[in-house]
């Protein structure tokens, strides 16, 4: 049996007396796609941050690669550097141009030259149509834009895995298609990720496995075909009555 | 159309108001019993001819010691900002170290700061150890002022959005790179006007220095006064603190109207 790209086992995480991911165990094998769906307030993004470290857990261990990246005293910032995240609200830097949100992470994190991540920065923002707004401020930026420089900050990190946590739902609809495009592209390009969403349709189309999670708990997994089709659980029915009621036009 | 005669009435009206209200308190003023005396000393022009070189002469004193001040306070109020922002365990000394002083140098006059070090560390007699009051006058100014800054750093710096140390750290950045390169830049740019109007403050406070005996612009007035008995050489000395802090009062205004301007058109993502 292969190692996993990411291992999610047994994990807990309360904040005060409340439960907010219970008993988690998840897998993502390398170059698949894992969208995590449930209601607002069901733990999605507490999972996102567990596994980039940005939420200690209380139990249970995250492995990257078969190594415990939970563990107590491991050097954080050097496995933050091998998965990216992308935010529901971007959270470019504003202070900072397009091309420096890009470069921060690179020649800090990674000690590249200044050359060196200015050059890669410029060719993933042009294989992203962003090459014309490298030098404008996030604040300029269309909300849509703004998303596709977060991926594209994420990316020039070299990630082995990138998480992605609700990155359209801040988004006019309008915008939503190019962010998709992009993410879309990445799985053609045998990207792992992981996604938080709303958009059952691109879940359903994107995803190799797709996890319902409800209260903290991961109640239902299953390649999307087998969980949007057939949901066993009746939560999971209820949750997408629910949301394709929503949707529907 | 309708829009600027109305704007051209409420000008006209202001204006009025204004000459009317200066108007009357120039006359009570003016016709009051005492005023012919007060006149002559505080109003006198001969006087305020004869005081005012000597006064901005003195005055120099003033600008050097707010200048090197506000360098050394720059520099102090931010360490202390930051050791009292930082979160490891690992600072915690200097974290309640920062917080203790902040508390204790926010609570003293700087008068008595000045009096405590100006009296004190000469009469230390330790060797090596400046007696020149100017420099015991600088540093009471610096320990003072710094408490007061390093607080208007840590608001800018807490204002920072809690996402936007998320996103840094999830590049790897390690917190003291988030602090240089995403959390600072930011804090410091939201609290420049309030750290100019601290430094008006300081400005004027340069004055205080003077208790523990160098001659600058305001204890230059008095001197001019014991000598002649009017009081005009004190509005001398006001007029060329207010001719320096006035067009500094203008600009943290502006860039407050700016930066309220910003805020309100554009959303921060
Ligand atoms: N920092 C926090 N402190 C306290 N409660 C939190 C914190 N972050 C999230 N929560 C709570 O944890 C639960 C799960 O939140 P979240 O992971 O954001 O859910 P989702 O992303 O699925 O909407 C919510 O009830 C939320 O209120
Ligand atoms: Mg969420």
């Amino acid at each position: 049996m292969t190692t996993p790209k990411l291992a999610v086992e047994h994990v807990w995480k309360s904040f005060g007396d409340r439960d907010v991911l219970c008993d988690i165990s998840l897998q993502v094998a390398n170059h698949d796609v894992v969208c995590l769906i449930g209601s607002s307030g069901s733990g999605k993004s507490t999972l996102l941050r567990a596994i980039n470290l940005l939420e200690p857990i209380d139990d249970g261990a995250i492995r990257l690669d078969g190594t415990n990246i939970s563990e107590y005293g491991l050097d954080e910032n050097q496995i933050r550097r091998r998965i990216g995240m992308v935010f529901q609200a971007f959270n470019l830097f504003p202070h900072l141009s397009v091309r420096k949100n890009v470069t921060l992470g690179p020649r800090r994190a990674l000690g590249q030259s200044a050359s060196e991540a200015t050059a890669r920065a410029d060719d993933l923002l042009g294989r992203f149509g962003l090459t014309s707004h490298r030098d404008a401020f996030p604040d300029q930026l269309s909300g849509g834009q703004q998303q596709r420089v977060a991926i594209v900050r994420a990316l020039a990190m070299d990630p082995e895995l990138i998480l992605l946590d609700e990155v359209t739902s801040a988004l006019d609809p309008e915008l939503v298609g190019e962010v998709l495009a992009v993410i879309r592209e990445l799985k053609s390009s045998g990207m792992t990720m992981i996604l938080a969403t709303h958009e059952m349709g691109f879940a359903r189309e994107i995803a190799d496995k797709v996890c319902f999670l409800d209260g903290g708990r991961i109640l239902e997994e299953g390649p999307p075909a087998q969980l949007f089709d057939q949901p066993q659980n009746e939560r999971t029915q209820a949750f997408l009555g629910h949301v394709i009621e929503a949707q529907r036009p | 159309m309708a829009e600027r005669a109305q704007r051209r009435r409420s000008a006209l009206i202001a204006g009025a108001s204004t000459v009317v209200v200066f108007g009357v308190v120039i006359v009570l003023i003016v016709s009051a019993p005492g005023w012919d005396k007060v006149q002559q000393a505080f109003f006198s022009p001969q006087d305020f001819r004869a005081s005012f070189p000597d006064i901005a002469r003195k005055f120099k004193l003033n600008v050097r010691m707010f200048l090197i001040a506000e360098v050394f306070i720059l520099v102090f109020a931010l360490l202390l900002a930051l050791a009292k922002s930082s979160r490891s365990a690992l600072l915690f000394p200097l974290r309640i170290t920062a917080t203790v002083y902040i508390d204790v140098f926010r609570g003293i006059p700087a008068i008595l700061v000045i009096f405590i070090l100006g009296f004190g560390m000469p009469g230390l007699q330790i060797d090596g150890l400046p007696i020149d009051p100017v420099f015991w006058g600088i540093v009471a100014l610096v320990l003072s002022y710094s408490a007061y800054v390093a607080e208007v750093f840590r608001s800018g710096i807490d204002s920072v959005h809690e996402s936007q140390r998320s996103a840094a750290r999830s590049l790897g950045l390690t917190s003291a790179q988030t602090m240089r390169h995403v959390l600072l830049p930011q804090g410091v740019r939201r609290v420049i006007p309030p750290l100019l109007n601290d430094f008006i403050a300081l400005q004027k406070e340069t004055a205080l220095v003077s208790v523990i005996g160098p001659i600058e612009a305001a204890r230059q007035a008095g001197i001019y006064t014991a000598r002649s008995f009017n009081y005009t050489s004190y509005l001398a000395a006001a007029a060329i603190f207010v001719a320096i802090t006035i067009p500094q009062t203008r600009l943290a205004d502006w860039l407050i109207a700016r930066q309220r301007r910003r805020t309100g058109t554009r959303g921060n993502a």
